[in-house]
């Protein structure tokens, strides 16, 4: 059967795609960013993952608000970023896996899951820049990936602890996957931070801190909460962490913080880093 | 049971919800073409015949106008869609930040430095 070798979650700031381009990763601004990736990075050289599960959300590339699902998972032989809009230098092309993509899609399906499948499929920044951060030698890419996107555009968003049970339903998938593969799960998102609004520029940092360390301890505690209530508690974009909770959840049982990082801030976000693995 | 409809307010905050996509649709349609370089550059060139094609409304067409990010929002944008919109004009969400909280982008900035202490 496949194994889950842990999970890692990261902030996906568009703003790091400028960052790396430019080579800022020593700059005074950057450097307390960057400085957390590598420890994640000799993690996955021991670890060795096959197949990156990726868990984000979409702004804006591949859906709009024409079609926008709650969950969407990606069934296609190679995934591309293209242009959004606002300049960041885009990346060379991911390769999907599609065995476990349909394996997902098959098993999420039977477990009540209610799934957009996607056999072309753009992925933008919050994709593409936790790769690059993890691998950063551009374009090769050590792993195929499958993406599983989480609707934060349109309201309304599907709660905590119904993204708690998808990543539960991805684990259990993924353990039962009849493959040798070894799967890294990643969320990407958050932590606090939002865009819009006179209220634009808020961050929660003691908000931030405590579900980080609850993320390893007790993962229910953040359900606890409603989607209003996480606006407000972090921010309307901080409501992110649910790709963070997602990636959690597929790691079924007790974890391990292998490694975490916690800067604020990059550009209006509070940017975070975390290790997971299986006791 | 159904959960009750999550009706909030946070101040200074709109979720971006049903109400908001149907006033803002056309809005935001338009907004998510500038992901095309062409459609930019389309925009930049005729204005007016960019926001007439998307059909925009007198308020979302003020709002453009005046390149203001909460006109943009009480018109039924959504600040991810908006953001390609500010792109055209190289501002990024610092920028946009200041101009919603009417502050400097450097005091904008430096609040965020100091709540990350």
């Amino acid at each position: 059967m496949a194994k889950i070798v842990g999970a890692i979650t990261s902030t996906h700031v568009p703003s790091i795609g400028g960052a790396i381009a430019r080579n800022l990763q020593q700059d005074a601004y950057w450097k307390p960013f960057f400085d957390g990736f590598p420890p994640a990075r000799e993690w996955l050289a021991k670890t060795k993952p096959d197949i990156a599960v990726l868990v984000y959300n979409d702004h804006g590339l591949n859906f709009f608000l024409d079609k926008l699902p709650t969950f969407a998972i990606g069934a296609a032989p190679e995934y591309r970023n293209a242009d959004e809009g606002w300049g960041i230098p885009t990346v060379p092309p991911f390769q999907g896996d599609l065995d476990l993509s349909w394996h997902l899609i098959e098993s999420l399906v039977a477990e009540e899951f209610d799934i957009t499948t996607c056999q072309e499929m753009l992925v933008d920044h919050a994709f593409t820049l936790p790769m690059a951060l993890l691998w950063p030698e551009q374009g090769k890419w050590p792993v195929r990936t499958v993406p599983v996107c989480i609707n934060t555009v349109q309201f309304p968003l599907p709660s905590a602890a119904r993204c708690y049970k998808l990543g539960q339903a991805i684990g259990r998938a993924v353990e039962a996957w009849d493959s040798d593969q070894r799967v890294v799960i990643i969320g990407t998102g958050g932590l606090s931070h939002q865009l819009d609004g006179q209220r634009a520029g808020f961050t929660n940092k003691a908000f931030d801190l405590l579900f980080m360390e609850k993320l390893i301890s007790d993962p229910l505690w953040v359900t606890r909460y409603s989607i209003a209530d996480l606006v407000e508690l972090t921010g309307t974009q901080g409501v992110e962490l649910l790709m963070w909770l997602t990636a959690r959840g597929a790691l079924l049982g007790e974890v391990n913080k292998v490694h975490a990082n916690y800067h604020l801030p990059i550009s209006n976000t509070a940017s975070g880093l975390m290790v997971m693995e299986n006791l | 049971m159904p959960p009750a409809r999550q009706k909030r307010d946070i101040p200074g905050t709109t979720l971006f919800d049903g109400n908001q996509a149907r006033k803002g649709y056309a809005l935001n349609k338009m907004c998510y073409s500038f992901n095309s370089a062409e459609n930019r550059a389309l925009f930049l060139r005729d204005e007016d015949a960019y926001c007439k094609k998307y059909e925009l409304n007198a308020e979302q067409r003020e709002a453009i106008r005046n390149r203001n990010v909460l006109q943009l929002l009480a018109a039924g944008g959504n600040v991810y869609y908006l953001a390609k919109f500010a792109g055209i004009f190289g501002l990024d969400v610092q920028d946009i930040g200041a101009q919603q909280t009417g502050m400097s982008k450097e005091d904008f900035k430096a609040r965020l430095v100091e709540a990350g202490r």
